[in-house]
């Protein structure tokens, strides 16, 4: 971060232009891996059971009288595919999307969506005061790893993010245009304040290199015809485009929330919604993506399922056990995956929720494991301190 | 120790050159206990009286949804965008008079502990219908109590249309009662998990899963429709006796026993530390002084004493350590920015929608708080690092500069814009700034742009 934080010294006010390293072009680190890595948290907790419907479970249709909906595609005939994710249809059976049903964190019984966020994002199950997120705890490992490596975007807070390692972080809404004298100005009067001096000349930094990107947009036909695909207009777009921009470059890991997930009423109405607006993320990912695409994985992770069975305002609760969505050209989807544990009553936990399989961490671990060549013993002691990594899950090509 | 410029940052809404700063803390007190003069001020409307009403609203929303594809479509969606305009209005008045009551307050402590307990009893609009009535309920439920009492709050907030309808209490329905016997209706955990959660005891506090259970039960009867308001329905409400954290609520289902279990809730202990420990978080450190909370909490007792809870914690020695860790959030630092600049409560008002969305409505989302747009029923970050990202300050940087040019044709000598904005708080770099700078616009940019401005 040194390189990158404000000048040590005042007396640059009087220097020229050139002098500041706030006008300095960013030179970018030797990346490490061409890997990609993209974490969407889907904040609200997706509803699993009705993303990938177990039509071919026996307690399933008793459960869900309203949801079921029969407005599914039927995959394998077992799972059916919601129908606001049919947009993914074709991506799901070229092997790019697919699914692992029934994992979760090891947060139990509280379900409170912060905590369930907390222990997802810090990957741990205590994570208290000061927590660092998992995935800067990844940064750690990685040699060569710069602030650029990795992103957070968009308004939200993305703890996963935070800690020792430099992370960059940006709302693509954000505009900053200031002359060099202001510029040095700010300079002197954040120079004793670390928390906004950091911020601030990332700020400046970053906003030079979306101009930079805006004039490079990725607009091949290819691209062009595959964003035809997308729906809906929004910030999850924007956001999308932002992440692929930076991840086109020097960036290896990025991560941001799509939010909208907590459907205790009218499910049907609300899910369409923000599962139209996550296929419209994925699709425009892959299509900013371009040739990158082939070495990228997605994992799009909510912090615990919901209730197996309907609630009275047709729809449902906090649960545990959910679905993690994944997709990219890196990874081995058109199937879902994971030990389904039936949904009879005794199959339940607690007699209400799906009873985990996996551990998400695992499944995330695994996938690091493979992009990053991170080891097995970095992933059980810095990433996920106390995880036992298990089985291969085998989600990557 | 008490310091006059601090009370003003730190407790109040920011330095202004237009009032003075307060002598001591019984002066802080007594005015505080004073009439709400900014509520006659500047009004703003309760949900009640706020037209276009929530039943309005909802109406026009389903008939403009039933005409979809019949010949009545296009009258019903141009009733409904005639009225989508009518809320913007009252949604930016609402905001502007609640800017222009912490900008015209002489010190603004007041103001600020509004904010706060709206804060604390976070509820989130939805689209269209109740876009425009998240202001009147902090103008109900939050504002006459917070030098009140606790429990009278409590009861306002879970007797509101608004948190019935945010955390879905009005549709849940005792799987036992009448209702629930005769139809495909049932519980709705949402507002006893975030009363417990969240209101009262603190996501640590010593709670189970049957504890969210029975006093989802409880809360049963508690009820909203649009043509009666808030009602207690005795035919949704669980029959039956609750234990919630060990105490034993009435076994008959009527309003009294709801409002007399809220009274109990906000009198255990756990309640009294949890509150104590958030607002002086809020006000002074993430890492307050313990001994410092432990005397609000005793302030607080078993009433729930708001006005002593303050003034425990503005008597303490730990309200005044001199280290200003916390930053001011968007909205904090738009408005100390006014008043810094000497703009009225007045001006705040007449602010048109242009300059409101240039001023007030997208920097605030760009500085990352969306007016009355929290993620979720927890409400708005508290630490520092949560703010001060590279996008926020992108927002605040932007403002900063552009923003007293826009409101002001002739912008104070930064020279002297340092006094105002900072007082004795004012730093070498930033007074050096003020002076170095090309222009006044810049100069007074920099000043509140500063980490020293920004910080409280």
């Amino acid at each position: 971060m040194d390189r990158r934080s404000f000048l040590l010294r005042s007396a640059a006010l009087g220097c020229s232009a050139a002098a500041s390293p706030l006008l300095t072009p960013v030179a970018f680190a030797e990346a490490p891996g061409e890997s990609r890595l993209v974490v969407i948290i889907l904040r609200g907790a997706m509803d699993g059971i009705d993303a990938l419907r177990p039509l071919g479970d026996p307690a399933y249709a008793a459960l869900r009288p309203q949801l079921n909906d029969g407005k599914h595609t039927d995959l394998d005939g077992f799972w059916g595919l919601h129908p606001a994710l049919k947009p993914l249809l074709s991506m799901w059976q070229n092997g790019e999307v697919g699914a692992v049903h029934a994992t979760s964190t090891p947060y139990r019984d509280k379900r409170s969506h912060f905590d369930g966020q907390d222990i997802l994002e810090a990957g741990v199950l205590q994570p208290g005061g000061g927590a660092t997120g998992w995935l800067n705890r990844l940064l750690t490992t990685m040699p060569g790893a710069a602030a650029e490596t990795a992103y957070a975007i968009g308004r939200e807070q993305m703890s996963i993010l935070s800690g020792p390692a430099a992370a960059s972080r940006w709302s693509p809404d954000a505009n900053l245009r200031l002359s060099g004298q202001a510029q040095r100005l700010l300079e002197i009067v954040y120079h004793d304040d670390p928390l906004f001096r950091d911020a601030a000349s990332q700020a400046i930094e970053i906003a030079a290199l979306v101009k930079e990107a805006e004039e490079t947009d990725l607009e091949t036909p290819d691209t062009m015809a595959m964003m035809e695909a997308v729906q809906s207009d929004g910030v999850h777009v924007n956001v999308a485009e932002f992440a692929a921009a930076r991840l086109r470059g020097a960036t290896r890991i990025a991560s941001f929330s799509l939010g909208g997930w907590d459907t205790h009423q009218n499910q049907h109405f609300v899910l369409t919604r923000v599962l139209g607006r996550l296929a419209d993320t994925i699709l425009t990912l892959r299509a900013q993506l371009g040739p990158v695409w082939d070495k990228t994985a997605v994992l799009c992770l909510t912090e615990f399922g919901r209730t197996a069975f309907e609630n009275g305002t047709r729809g449902t609760d906090h649960g545990t056990g959910g679905a993690m969505l994944y997709a990219g050209g890196a990874m081995r989807g058109g199937a879902v995956r994971g030990a389904w544990p039936g949904l009879a009553e005794a199959q339940l936990y607690d007699r209400r929720d799906v009873m985990p399989t996996s551990d998400v961490r695992s499944l995330a671990g695994w996938v690091i494991r493979g992009m990053f060549g991170t080891s097995a013993s970095e992933i059980e002691n810095t990433v996920f301190p106390g995880l036992d990594l298990g089985e291969n899950p085998g989600l990557l090509l | 120790m008490f310091d006059p410029t601090l009370a003003m940052i730190r407790f109040g809404t920011g330095l202004s050159p237009r009032f003075a700063r307060p002598v001591g803390i019984d002066s802080i007190l007594f005015d505080l206990g004073e009439d709400d003069e900014m509520a006659a001020q500047f009004p703003i409307t309760g949900f009640v009286d706020t037209k276009p009403s929530h039943a309005a609203l909802a109406w026009v929303n389903r008939a403009a949804k039933d005409a979809v594809d019949t010949p009545d479509e296009p009258a019903a969606m141009q009733a409904r965008n005639l009225l989508r305009g009518e809320v913007r209005v009252i949604r930016q008045q609402h905001h502007l008079a609640t800017v222009a009551r912490a900008v015209e307050a002489p010190m603004g402590l007041r103001e600020r502990l509004v904010a706060f307990w709206a804060d604390h009893f976070t509820v989130i609009r939805r689209p269209f219908e109740t876009a425009h009535l998240v202001t009147s309920f902090v103008e109900d439920a939050i504002r006459p109590h917070v030098t009140g009492s606790f429990a009278q709050m409590l009861r306002a907030v879970v007797t509101h249309p608004m948190m019935l309808i945010y955390l879905e209490g009005f549709r849940s329905v005792g799987p036992g009662s009448e209702v629930g016997q005769r139809r495909n209706f049932g519980l709705n955990e949402n507002l006893a998990r975030e009363l417990l959660e969240l209101h009262l005891l603190g996501v640590d506090g010593s709670y189970s899963q049957t504890d969210v259970r029975e006093l989802a039960e409880l809360l049963t009867g508690l009820s909203y429709s649009e043509r009666r308001g808030f009602f207690y329905d005795a035919r949704r409400a669980e029959p039956g006796q609750e234990t919630v954290l060990g105490l034993r609520f009435g076994a008959d289902p009527t309003l009294e026993t709801v409002l007399a279990a809220m009274d109990e809730l906000a009198a255990l202990p756990q309640t009294a530390a949890h509150l104590a420990h958030k607002m002086a978080v809020h006000f002074v450190s993430e890492t307050p002084d313990p001994a410092m909370v432990a005397a609000m909490a005793t302030a607080f007792g078993a009433g729930g004493d708001l006005m002593a809870m303050t003034a425990a914690m503005l008597r303490h020695d730990g309200a005044w350590v001199p280290e200003r860790t916390k930053v001011r959030t968007p909205q904090q630092f738009i408005t100390a920015g006014c008043r810094a600049l000497g703009i009225t409560g007045e001006a705040v008002t007449s602010i048109d929608r242009g300059g409101y969305n240039r001023l007030l409505g997208r920097p605030l989302q760009i500085m990352g708080q969306p007016w009355e747009s929290p993620g979720g029923p927890d409400g708005w970050p508290e630490d520092a690092e949560s703010w001060i990202i590279p996008q926020a300050m992108a927002g605040r940087i932007t403002w900063a500069m552009q923003a007293p040019r826009y409101m002001l044709a002739d912008l104070p000598d930064p020279r002297d814009f340092v006094d105002a904005a900072l007082g004795s708080l004012a730093t070498e770099d930033v007074i050096f700034a003020a002076g170095a700078a090309e222009n006044k616009a810049e100069g007074v940019g920099v000043i509140l742009a500063s980490a020293a401005f920004q910080r409280r």
